[in-house]
Protein backbone atom coordinates (compact mmCIF):
# COMPACT_ATOMS: atom_id res chain seq x y z
CA UNK A 1 0.00 0.00 0.00
CA UNK A 2 0.92 3.57 -0.90
CA UNK A 3 1.81 5.38 2.60
CA UNK A 4 0.37 8.64 2.90
CA UNK A 5 2.96 10.84 3.08
CA UNK A 6 0.82 14.11 3.73
CA UNK A 7 1.56 16.16 6.91
CA UNK A 8 -0.66 18.89 8.49
CA UNK A 9 1.22 21.98 9.22
CA UNK A 10 -1.12 24.16 11.83
CA UNK A 11 -4.35 24.14 9.56
CA UNK A 12 -2.11 24.12 6.65
CA UNK A 13 -2.40 20.62 4.73
CA UNK A 14 0.77 19.63 2.70
CA UNK A 15 0.80 16.81 0.26
CA UNK A 16 4.12 15.83 1.55
CA UNK A 17 6.41 17.09 4.30
CA UNK A 18 8.87 18.38 2.15
CA UNK A 19 8.76 22.47 1.22
CA UNK A 20 11.80 24.29 -0.62
CA UNK A 21 13.54 26.98 1.80
CA UNK A 22 13.17 30.81 1.33
CA UNK A 23 16.22 32.03 -0.78
CA UNK A 24 16.75 28.79 -2.29
CA UNK A 25 14.09 28.58 -4.73
CA UNK A 26 13.82 32.39 -5.75
CA UNK A 27 9.99 32.74 -6.92
CA UNK A 28 10.01 29.17 -8.68
CA UNK A 29 10.81 29.58 -12.41
CA UNK A 30 14.32 28.26 -12.61
CA UNK A 31 13.42 25.45 -10.10
CA UNK A 32 11.27 23.93 -12.22
CA UNK A 33 13.51 23.30 -15.03
CA UNK A 34 14.99 20.59 -12.13
CA UNK A 35 11.58 19.39 -10.63
CA UNK A 36 7.94 18.76 -11.25
CA UNK A 37 6.31 21.71 -8.70
CA UNK A 38 3.27 20.00 -8.52
CA UNK A 39 4.90 17.41 -6.58
CA UNK A 40 6.50 18.87 -3.81
CA UNK A 41 4.87 19.82 -0.48
CA UNK A 42 5.49 23.41 -0.98
CA UNK A 43 7.44 26.60 -1.57
CA UNK A 44 8.41 29.28 0.32
CA UNK A 45 9.56 32.60 -1.95
CA UNK A 46 13.12 34.63 -1.18
CA UNK A 47 12.81 37.07 1.43
CA UNK A 48 10.13 40.03 -0.01
CA UNK A 49 10.46 43.28 1.86
CA UNK A 50 7.86 46.29 0.63
CA UNK A 51 10.29 48.02 -2.00
CA UNK A 52 12.95 46.19 -3.80
CA UNK A 53 15.95 45.78 -2.52
CA UNK A 54 19.54 45.77 -4.08
CA UNK A 55 21.08 43.07 -1.56
CA UNK A 56 25.25 43.53 -0.60
CA UNK A 57 28.02 44.16 -2.68
CA UNK A 58 30.05 40.85 -3.48
CA UNK A 59 31.98 38.34 -1.89
CA UNK A 60 28.18 37.17 -0.78
CA UNK A 61 29.00 33.55 -0.62
CA UNK A 62 31.73 31.50 1.11
CA UNK A 63 32.18 27.76 1.09
CA UNK A 64 33.19 26.46 4.74
CA UNK A 65 33.16 22.99 5.84
CA UNK A 66 30.48 20.74 5.04
CA UNK A 67 28.75 24.67 4.83
CA UNK A 68 28.75 27.88 3.37
CA UNK A 69 28.19 31.52 4.91
CA UNK A 70 25.60 33.92 2.78
CA UNK A 71 25.09 37.10 2.98
CA UNK A 72 23.06 38.32 0.24
CA UNK A 73 21.42 41.13 2.01
CA UNK A 74 18.06 40.26 1.58
CA UNK A 75 18.05 40.95 -2.39
CA UNK A 76 14.63 41.07 -3.75
CA UNK A 77 12.01 42.31 -6.35
CA UNK A 78 9.78 43.99 -3.83
CA UNK A 79 5.99 43.26 -3.35
CA UNK A 80 4.56 44.98 -6.08
CA UNK A 81 7.06 43.40 -8.78
CA UNK A 82 5.88 40.47 -7.30
CA UNK A 83 2.78 40.21 -7.35
CA UNK A 84 2.67 41.57 -10.97
CA UNK A 85 5.73 39.42 -12.48
CA UNK A 86 6.11 36.62 -10.18
CA UNK A 87 2.54 35.39 -9.07
CA UNK A 88 1.50 34.60 -12.85
CA UNK A 89 4.05 31.94 -13.08
CA UNK A 90 3.77 30.31 -9.43
CA UNK A 91 -0.52 30.17 -10.50
CA UNK A 92 0.56 27.55 -13.48
CA UNK A 93 1.02 25.07 -10.58
CA UNK A 94 -0.73 23.07 -7.48
CA UNK A 95 1.21 23.83 -5.25
CA UNK A 96 1.27 25.71 -2.02
CA UNK A 97 2.76 28.97 -2.00
CA UNK A 98 4.16 30.41 1.05
CA UNK A 99 5.37 33.75 1.15
CA UNK A 100 8.23 35.01 2.86
CA UNK A 101 8.70 38.53 4.70
CA UNK A 102 11.51 40.12 6.09
CA UNK A 103 11.35 43.82 6.66
CA UNK A 104 13.10 47.35 8.50
CA UNK A 105 10.43 47.60 10.73
CA UNK A 106 7.57 46.47 12.61
CA UNK A 107 4.97 48.61 10.21
CA UNK A 108 6.87 47.12 7.23
CA UNK A 109 6.07 43.69 7.87
CA UNK A 110 2.39 44.51 8.84
CA UNK A 111 2.02 46.51 5.63
CA UNK A 112 3.83 43.85 3.07
CA UNK A 113 1.57 40.81 5.00
CA UNK A 114 -1.87 42.95 4.82
CA UNK A 115 -1.10 43.67 0.95
CA UNK A 116 -0.01 40.16 0.19
CA UNK A 117 -3.65 38.65 2.02
CA UNK A 118 -5.41 39.62 -0.59
CA UNK A 119 -3.79 37.44 -3.32
CA UNK A 120 -5.44 34.31 -3.71
CA UNK A 121 -2.60 32.35 -4.29
CA UNK A 122 -0.35 32.78 -1.63
CA UNK A 123 -1.44 29.87 1.28
CA UNK A 124 0.59 31.25 4.21
CA UNK A 125 2.87 33.44 5.15
CA UNK A 126 6.37 32.69 6.87
CA UNK A 127 7.92 35.90 8.88
CA UNK A 128 11.48 36.26 8.64
CA UNK A 129 12.67 37.86 11.81
CA UNK A 130 15.97 36.24 11.80
CA UNK A 131 18.12 36.92 8.80
CA UNK A 132 21.60 37.69 9.89
CA UNK A 133 22.49 40.16 7.07
CA UNK A 134 20.90 43.26 6.87
CA UNK A 135 21.94 46.42 9.20
CA UNK A 136 17.97 47.15 10.03
CA UNK A 137 15.62 44.56 11.31
CA UNK A 138 16.15 40.44 11.12
CA UNK A 139 18.43 39.93 13.73
CA UNK A 140 17.66 42.36 15.96
CA UNK A 141 13.99 41.58 15.98
CA UNK A 142 14.97 38.05 15.94
CA UNK A 143 17.02 38.51 19.15
CA UNK A 144 14.28 40.05 21.19
CA UNK A 145 11.33 38.20 22.64
CA UNK A 146 9.34 41.17 22.66
CA UNK A 147 9.94 41.98 19.29
CA UNK A 148 8.86 38.80 17.98
CA UNK A 149 5.54 38.86 20.01
CA UNK A 150 4.54 42.68 18.77
CA UNK A 151 5.56 41.25 15.10
CA UNK A 152 3.67 38.02 15.35
CA UNK A 153 0.11 39.59 16.55
CA UNK A 154 0.90 42.86 14.18
CA UNK A 155 0.54 40.43 11.21
CA UNK A 156 -1.89 37.55 12.66
CA UNK A 157 -4.00 41.22 12.70
CA UNK A 158 -4.43 41.70 9.02
CA UNK A 159 -4.52 38.35 7.91
CA UNK A 160 -6.40 35.27 8.08
CA UNK A 161 -4.04 32.70 6.42
CA UNK A 162 -1.64 30.75 8.59
CA UNK A 163 1.42 32.64 9.75
CA UNK A 164 5.02 30.75 10.82
CA UNK A 165 7.85 32.68 12.16
CA UNK A 166 10.76 31.87 11.16
CA UNK A 167 13.09 31.54 14.48
CA UNK A 168 16.89 32.61 14.60
CA UNK A 169 19.13 30.42 16.09
CA UNK A 170 21.51 32.77 17.48
CA UNK A 171 19.90 32.73 20.77
CA UNK A 172 19.83 31.26 24.08
CA UNK A 173 16.57 29.44 24.21
CA UNK A 174 15.11 29.43 20.45
CA UNK A 175 12.10 27.64 23.06
CA UNK A 176 11.12 31.02 24.34
CA UNK A 177 10.61 33.06 21.02
CA UNK A 178 8.29 30.29 20.26
CA UNK A 179 6.39 30.05 23.08
CA UNK A 180 5.68 34.38 22.36
CA UNK A 181 4.98 33.83 18.25
CA UNK A 182 2.36 30.85 19.67
CA UNK A 183 1.10 33.28 22.69
CA UNK A 184 0.52 35.66 19.63
CA UNK A 185 -1.21 33.59 17.54
CA UNK A 186 1.10 31.99 15.17
CA UNK A 187 0.13 28.78 13.53
CA UNK A 188 3.48 27.73 12.96
CA UNK A 189 7.48 28.37 13.85
CA UNK A 190 10.42 26.86 11.29
CA UNK A 191 13.26 26.03 13.20
CA UNK A 192 16.26 27.22 12.12
CA UNK A 193 17.60 30.05 10.23
CA UNK A 194 21.09 30.31 9.61
CA UNK A 195 24.02 30.96 11.90
CA UNK A 196 26.02 33.76 12.32
CA UNK A 197 29.67 32.70 11.08
CA UNK A 198 32.36 34.31 9.55
CA UNK A 199 35.51 33.49 7.61
CA UNK A 200 38.82 35.46 6.45
CA UNK A 201 41.69 35.43 4.09
CA UNK A 202 44.58 34.83 6.12
CA UNK A 203 46.80 36.66 3.42
CA UNK A 204 45.09 40.25 3.26
CA UNK A 205 43.68 39.68 6.56
CA UNK A 206 40.15 40.80 5.47
CA UNK A 207 37.23 39.00 5.90
CA UNK A 208 35.83 37.16 2.98
CA UNK A 209 32.55 38.39 3.07
CA UNK A 210 31.78 42.25 2.19
CA UNK A 211 28.84 42.05 4.90
CA UNK A 212 32.01 40.44 7.32
CA UNK A 213 29.35 37.78 8.78
CA UNK A 214 27.34 36.01 6.90
CA UNK A 215 24.46 33.18 8.19
CA UNK A 216 25.64 29.36 8.08
CA UNK A 217 23.78 26.76 6.77
CA UNK A 218 24.37 23.61 4.97
CA UNK A 219 25.24 20.07 7.08
CA UNK A 220 27.59 21.39 8.81
CA UNK A 221 24.21 22.93 11.07
CA UNK A 222 22.27 19.70 11.41
CA UNK A 223 22.77 18.72 14.78
CA UNK A 224 22.37 22.10 15.59
CA UNK A 225 19.12 22.74 14.28
CA UNK A 226 17.99 19.14 15.43
CA UNK A 227 18.42 20.28 19.37
CA UNK A 228 16.71 23.64 18.76
CA UNK A 229 14.01 21.57 17.17
CA UNK A 230 13.49 19.14 20.33
CA UNK A 231 14.06 22.14 22.60
CA UNK A 232 11.26 23.52 21.00
CA UNK A 233 9.09 20.22 20.84
CA UNK A 234 9.70 19.44 24.32
CA UNK A 235 8.42 22.47 25.84
CA UNK A 236 5.75 24.24 23.28
CA UNK A 237 2.75 23.03 21.68
CA UNK A 238 3.11 24.42 18.24
CA UNK A 239 4.32 23.04 14.67
CA UNK A 240 7.27 22.90 13.48
CA UNK A 241 8.82 23.32 9.90
CA UNK A 242 12.20 21.85 10.71
CA UNK A 243 15.57 23.50 8.52
CA UNK A 244 19.48 23.00 8.76
CA UNK A 245 21.53 21.31 6.24
CA UNK A 246 19.13 18.78 4.89
CA UNK A 247 20.67 16.96 1.87
CA UNK A 248 18.90 13.34 1.81
CA UNK A 249 15.89 11.40 3.26
CA UNK A 250 17.07 9.74 5.65
CA UNK A 251 18.16 13.87 7.01
CA UNK A 252 13.99 14.38 6.96
CA UNK A 253 13.42 11.47 8.95
CA UNK A 254 15.67 12.48 11.74
CA UNK A 255 14.09 16.03 11.56
CA UNK A 256 10.56 14.41 11.78
CA UNK A 257 11.78 12.30 14.86
CA UNK A 258 13.02 15.18 16.30
CA UNK A 259 9.69 16.70 16.30
CA UNK A 260 9.49 18.41 13.11
CA UNK A 261 6.05 18.10 11.50
CA UNK A 262 7.64 19.17 7.89
CA UNK A 263 10.89 20.21 6.57
CA UNK A 264 12.96 22.68 3.91
CA UNK A 265 15.31 21.92 1.79
CA UNK A 266 17.64 24.69 1.27
CA UNK A 267 21.60 24.84 0.42
CA UNK A 268 21.21 21.36 -1.00
CA UNK A 269 18.99 22.81 -3.70
CA UNK A 270 22.43 25.07 -4.82
CA UNK A 271 23.84 21.40 -5.07
CA UNK A 272 21.59 19.29 -6.68
CA UNK A 273 18.56 21.06 -7.44
CA UNK A 274 16.58 17.68 -8.25
CA UNK A 275 16.92 16.71 -4.63
CA UNK A 276 13.20 17.02 -3.85
CA UNK A 277 12.03 14.85 -5.57
CA UNK A 278 14.69 12.06 -4.82
CA UNK A 279 14.10 13.25 -1.33
CA UNK A 280 10.25 12.60 -1.77
CA UNK A 281 10.75 9.17 -3.24
CA UNK A 282 13.41 8.06 -0.35
CA UNK A 283 10.75 8.58 2.01
CA UNK A 284 7.68 6.49 0.14
CA UNK A 285 10.89 3.53 0.46
CA UNK A 286 11.52 4.04 4.05
CA UNK A 287 7.26 4.11 5.03
CA UNK A 288 6.70 1.09 2.88
CA UNK A 289 10.03 -0.72 4.52
CA UNK A 290 8.96 -0.17 7.83
CA UNK A 291 5.28 -0.40 7.50
CA UNK A 292 4.90 3.49 8.59
CA UNK A 293 1.19 3.83 7.07
CA UNK A 294 1.40 7.78 7.76
CA UNK A 295 4.45 9.64 7.56
CA UNK A 296 3.05 12.29 10.23
CA UNK A 297 3.00 9.70 12.69
CA UNK A 298 6.84 10.25 13.00
CA UNK A 299 6.75 13.64 14.05
CA UNK A 300 8.35 14.08 17.56
CA UNK A 301 8.44 9.97 17.93
CA UNK A 302 12.28 10.38 19.46
CA UNK A 303 12.62 8.33 22.26
CA UNK A 304 14.79 10.70 24.83
CA UNK B 1 20.93 22.61 -19.18
CA UNK B 2 21.75 19.14 -17.77
CA UNK B 3 22.60 17.43 -14.57
CA UNK B 4 24.54 14.79 -16.23
CA UNK B 5 27.11 12.25 -14.55
CA UNK B 6 29.84 12.42 -17.53
CA UNK B 7 32.92 10.28 -17.32
CA UNK B 8 36.32 11.38 -17.16
CA UNK B 9 38.54 9.86 -20.26
CA UNK B 10 41.75 11.87 -19.79
CA UNK B 11 43.67 14.12 -17.46
CA UNK B 12 46.31 16.14 -19.13
CA UNK B 13 49.16 17.85 -17.46
CA UNK B 14 49.78 21.04 -19.39
CA UNK B 15 52.70 23.21 -18.90
CA UNK B 16 53.20 25.02 -15.43
CA UNK B 17 50.58 22.44 -13.40
CA UNK B 18 47.68 23.44 -15.47
CA UNK B 19 45.50 20.42 -15.96
CA UNK B 20 43.13 20.23 -18.74
CA UNK B 21 40.20 17.35 -17.95
CA UNK B 22 38.60 15.36 -20.84
CA UNK B 23 35.21 14.64 -20.08
CA UNK B 24 32.44 12.55 -22.08
CA UNK B 25 29.70 14.14 -22.77
CA UNK B 26 27.36 14.05 -25.90
CA UNK B 27 24.76 16.07 -24.35
CA UNK B 28 26.35 19.07 -23.26
CA UNK B 29 29.23 18.87 -26.25
CA UNK B 30 26.12 19.35 -28.43
CA UNK B 31 24.91 22.55 -27.27
CA UNK B 32 27.52 24.27 -25.42
CA UNK B 33 28.66 27.71 -26.64
CA UNK B 34 32.07 29.36 -26.13
CA UNK B 35 31.79 31.38 -22.98
CA UNK B 36 29.21 29.08 -21.22
CA UNK B 37 30.28 27.26 -17.86
CA UNK B 38 29.75 24.31 -15.96
CA UNK B 39 29.03 24.09 -12.57
CA UNK B 40 30.82 20.45 -11.44
CA UNK B 41 30.64 18.53 -8.16
CA UNK B 42 34.06 17.04 -7.56
CA UNK B 43 32.63 14.53 -4.71
CA UNK B 44 30.22 12.20 -3.56
CA UNK B 45 30.19 13.76 -0.15
CA UNK B 46 29.82 17.28 1.68
CA UNK B 47 33.45 18.07 1.11
CA UNK B 48 33.91 20.29 -1.18
CA UNK B 49 29.96 21.27 -0.45
CA UNK B 50 29.13 23.33 -2.90
CA UNK B 51 29.68 23.02 -6.90
CA UNK B 52 33.10 24.59 -8.68
CA UNK B 53 31.94 26.68 -11.55
CA UNK B 54 34.72 26.10 -14.82
CA UNK B 55 34.32 27.80 -18.28
CA UNK B 56 34.33 25.07 -21.07
CA UNK B 57 37.43 25.12 -22.58
CA UNK B 58 37.12 23.40 -25.43
CA UNK B 59 34.71 20.81 -27.45
CA UNK B 60 35.56 18.14 -29.64
CA UNK B 61 32.79 15.98 -31.01
CA UNK B 62 31.49 14.67 -28.09
CA UNK B 63 34.14 15.34 -25.46
CA UNK B 64 34.31 18.96 -23.78
CA UNK B 65 37.19 20.03 -21.95
CA UNK B 66 38.35 21.68 -18.91
CA UNK B 67 40.97 24.05 -17.66
CA UNK B 68 42.07 24.70 -13.94
CA UNK B 69 45.36 24.98 -11.64
CA UNK B 70 44.88 23.18 -8.28
CA UNK B 71 43.98 25.66 -5.93
CA UNK B 72 42.13 24.58 -3.41
CA UNK B 73 40.18 21.07 -2.41
CA UNK B 74 37.96 21.16 -5.00
CA UNK B 75 40.28 21.35 -7.80
CA UNK B 76 42.85 18.90 -5.85
CA UNK B 77 39.65 16.57 -6.07
CA UNK B 78 39.39 16.85 -9.78
CA UNK B 79 42.78 16.81 -10.36
CA UNK B 80 43.19 13.41 -8.93
CA UNK B 81 39.85 11.57 -10.92
CA UNK B 82 40.83 8.26 -12.88
CA UNK B 83 39.69 7.68 -16.29
CA UNK B 84 36.18 6.76 -16.10
CA UNK B 85 35.32 8.21 -12.96
CA UNK B 86 32.46 10.05 -12.98
CA UNK B 87 32.09 13.66 -12.11
CA UNK B 88 28.46 15.43 -11.85
CA UNK B 89 28.24 18.35 -13.90
CA UNK B 90 25.44 20.44 -14.24
CA UNK B 91 25.45 22.49 -17.77
CA UNK B 92 25.51 24.63 -19.98
CA UNK B 93 24.79 27.64 -17.72
CA UNK B 94 24.88 31.11 -18.07
CA UNK B 95 25.43 33.57 -21.63
CA UNK B 96 28.34 32.82 -23.57
CA UNK B 97 30.70 35.15 -26.14
CA UNK B 98 28.46 36.26 -29.44
CA UNK B 99 30.68 35.53 -32.55
CA UNK B 100 27.88 36.81 -34.86
CA UNK B 101 28.25 40.08 -34.85
CA UNK B 102 29.87 42.68 -37.65
CA UNK B 103 33.86 41.86 -36.92
CA UNK B 104 36.56 40.89 -39.26
CA UNK B 105 39.15 40.26 -36.64
CA UNK B 106 38.63 38.51 -33.00
CA UNK B 107 41.33 39.97 -30.27
CA UNK B 108 41.59 37.63 -27.49
CA UNK B 109 42.61 39.01 -24.23
CA UNK B 110 43.47 36.84 -21.32
CA UNK B 111 44.85 37.35 -18.02
CA UNK B 112 46.18 34.17 -16.61
CA UNK B 113 44.38 31.20 -16.43
CA UNK B 114 41.55 34.02 -18.05
CA UNK B 115 42.78 32.02 -21.45
CA UNK B 116 40.47 29.08 -20.36
CA UNK B 117 37.72 29.62 -22.16
CA UNK B 118 39.16 30.54 -25.87
CA UNK B 119 40.57 27.21 -26.87
CA UNK B 120 37.28 26.82 -28.02
CA UNK B 121 36.41 30.48 -28.97
CA UNK B 122 39.19 29.83 -30.93
CA UNK B 123 38.39 26.78 -32.39
CA UNK B 124 34.59 28.63 -33.48
CA UNK B 125 36.13 31.32 -34.99
CA UNK B 126 38.52 28.71 -37.03
CA UNK B 127 39.15 30.55 -40.14
CA UNK B 128 36.37 32.81 -40.70
CA UNK B 129 38.08 35.44 -39.26
CA UNK B 130 41.36 36.80 -38.43
CA UNK B 131 42.36 35.94 -34.71
CA UNK B 132 44.86 38.15 -32.32
CA UNK B 133 45.35 36.46 -28.84
CA UNK B 134 47.59 38.66 -25.86
CA UNK B 135 48.12 36.53 -23.18
CA UNK B 136 48.95 38.36 -19.78
CA UNK B 137 50.38 37.05 -16.22
CA UNK B 138 52.82 38.18 -13.33
CA UNK B 139 55.35 36.15 -14.58
CA UNK B 140 56.21 33.44 -17.14
CA UNK B 141 54.93 30.33 -15.35
CA UNK B 142 51.60 32.08 -15.60
CA UNK B 143 51.02 32.75 -19.51
CA UNK B 144 49.60 30.04 -20.62
CA UNK B 145 49.27 29.25 -24.34
CA UNK B 146 47.58 26.22 -24.84
CA UNK B 147 45.10 26.61 -27.85
CA UNK B 148 45.60 29.69 -28.66
CA UNK B 149 46.12 31.16 -32.06
CA UNK B 150 48.88 34.17 -33.20
CA UNK B 151 49.44 35.29 -29.75
CA UNK B 152 51.83 37.80 -27.83
CA UNK B 153 52.61 37.53 -24.15
CA UNK B 154 53.20 40.17 -21.63
CA UNK B 155 54.46 39.54 -17.95
CA UNK B 156 54.61 41.74 -15.01
CA UNK B 157 58.14 41.12 -14.40
CA UNK B 158 59.39 40.51 -17.54
CA UNK B 159 60.38 37.28 -17.78
CA UNK B 160 58.36 36.40 -20.73
CA UNK B 161 57.48 38.86 -23.85
CA UNK B 162 56.66 42.64 -22.89
CA UNK B 163 56.92 43.92 -19.75
CA UNK B 164 54.05 45.30 -18.22
CA UNK B 165 50.26 44.23 -18.26
CA UNK B 166 48.36 42.90 -21.14
CA UNK B 167 46.12 45.79 -21.47
CA UNK B 168 49.23 48.18 -22.55
CA UNK B 169 50.67 44.92 -24.73
CA UNK B 170 47.49 45.88 -26.51
CA UNK B 171 47.83 49.61 -26.38
CA UNK B 172 51.27 48.80 -28.26
CA UNK B 173 48.96 47.42 -31.34
CA UNK B 174 46.70 50.63 -31.26
CA UNK B 175 47.62 51.54 -34.56
CA UNK B 176 46.93 47.66 -36.03
CA UNK B 177 43.28 47.56 -34.49
CA UNK B 178 42.05 50.88 -35.77
CA UNK B 179 42.53 49.91 -38.59
CA UNK B 180 40.70 47.04 -38.75
CA UNK B 181 36.83 46.23 -38.08
CA UNK B 182 37.85 44.27 -34.17
CA UNK B 183 35.62 43.07 -31.36
CA UNK B 184 37.68 42.32 -27.84
CA UNK B 185 36.72 39.36 -26.62
CA UNK B 186 38.15 39.14 -22.46
CA UNK B 187 38.74 36.60 -19.47
CA UNK B 188 40.69 37.33 -16.55
CA UNK B 189 41.03 39.09 -13.34
CA UNK B 190 38.41 41.93 -12.55
CA UNK B 191 41.53 44.52 -12.43
CA UNK B 192 42.36 43.51 -15.62
CA UNK B 193 38.85 43.63 -16.93
CA UNK B 194 38.52 47.02 -15.46
CA UNK B 195 41.36 48.67 -17.00
CA UNK B 196 40.26 46.90 -20.34
CA UNK B 197 36.89 48.82 -20.21
CA UNK B 198 38.41 51.95 -20.28
CA UNK B 199 40.86 51.65 -22.94
CA UNK B 200 37.97 50.18 -25.04
CA UNK B 201 35.65 53.28 -24.16
CA UNK B 202 38.67 55.70 -25.20
CA UNK B 203 38.99 54.19 -28.31
CA UNK B 204 35.53 53.14 -29.34
CA UNK B 205 36.39 49.47 -29.24
CA UNK B 206 33.54 46.45 -28.93
CA UNK B 207 34.07 44.20 -25.72
CA UNK B 208 32.56 41.28 -24.18
CA UNK B 209 34.08 39.98 -21.33
CA UNK B 210 34.16 36.66 -19.33
CA UNK B 211 33.75 37.74 -15.33
CA UNK B 212 33.91 35.44 -12.04
CA UNK B 213 32.55 35.57 -9.29
CA UNK B 214 32.39 33.40 -5.89
CA UNK B 215 28.89 31.60 -6.31
CA UNK B 216 26.62 28.69 -4.98
CA UNK B 217 24.22 27.36 -7.46
CA UNK B 218 25.17 28.50 -10.86
CA UNK B 219 21.99 29.35 -12.15
CA UNK B 220 20.07 32.31 -10.36
CA UNK B 221 18.78 30.94 -7.30
CA UNK B 222 21.52 31.73 -4.59
CA UNK B 223 21.78 35.42 -5.53
CA UNK B 224 25.52 35.38 -4.38
CA UNK B 225 27.08 36.52 -7.74
CA UNK B 226 26.00 40.29 -7.99
CA UNK B 227 27.89 42.77 -10.95
CA UNK B 228 27.06 45.99 -10.82
CA UNK B 229 25.02 47.11 -13.83
CA UNK B 230 26.19 50.37 -15.74
CA UNK B 231 22.50 50.88 -16.90
CA UNK B 232 20.54 50.43 -13.29
CA UNK B 233 22.08 51.44 -10.49
CA UNK B 234 19.20 49.71 -8.68
CA UNK B 235 19.70 46.28 -9.28
CA UNK B 236 22.54 44.43 -9.33
CA UNK B 237 23.23 41.76 -12.09
CA UNK B 238 24.06 38.14 -11.75
CA UNK B 239 27.18 36.74 -12.67
CA UNK B 240 25.49 32.98 -13.40
CA UNK B 241 22.46 33.95 -14.95
CA UNK B 242 22.96 37.37 -16.99
CA UNK B 243 26.93 36.43 -17.60
CA UNK B 244 29.37 35.59 -17.14
CA UNK B 245 30.10 37.14 -20.53
CA UNK B 246 28.86 40.91 -20.50
CA UNK B 247 29.46 43.36 -23.00
CA UNK B 248 31.63 45.47 -20.89
CA UNK B 249 29.77 48.76 -21.16
CA UNK B 250 26.85 47.14 -19.15
CA UNK B 251 28.82 46.41 -16.16
CA UNK B 252 30.65 48.40 -13.77
CA UNK B 253 34.08 47.11 -13.02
Amino acid sequence: MKPDLSVQVGPLKLRNPVLLASGTVGYGNEMSEFIDLNSIGGIVTKSLSLKPRKGNPPQRIVETPSGMLNAIGLQNVGVEEFLKEKIPFLNKFDVPLICNIAASTFEEYVECTRILSKEETIKAFEINVSCPNVKEGGLQFGNDVKAVGKITAGVKAVTNKPVIIKLSPNVSYISEFAKVAKDEGADAVSAINTLVGTAFNIITKKPKLFNVTGGLSGPAIRPIALAKILEIKKSVDIPIIGIGGIMDWKDVIEFMIAGSNAIQLGTVNFIDPSAAGKIIKGLEDYCIKYGIVKISSLTGSCIV
Amino acid sequence: MFITNAPVKETIKLENDIILLKIYSPDIASVIKPGEFLNVKVSQTCFPLLRRPFSVCDVEGDHIFLMFNILGEGTKALANKNKEDLIDILGPLGNGFHLDDNFDTAVLVAGGLGVAPFPYLTRMIGNKKNIYSYIGGRTNTDVITYGMKNFKASTEDGSLGFKGNVVELLAQDIDTLKSEKIKIFACGPNAMISSLKQFCVKHNFDCEASTECAMACGFGICQGCPIESANNKDKYLLVCKNGPVFNIRDIVI
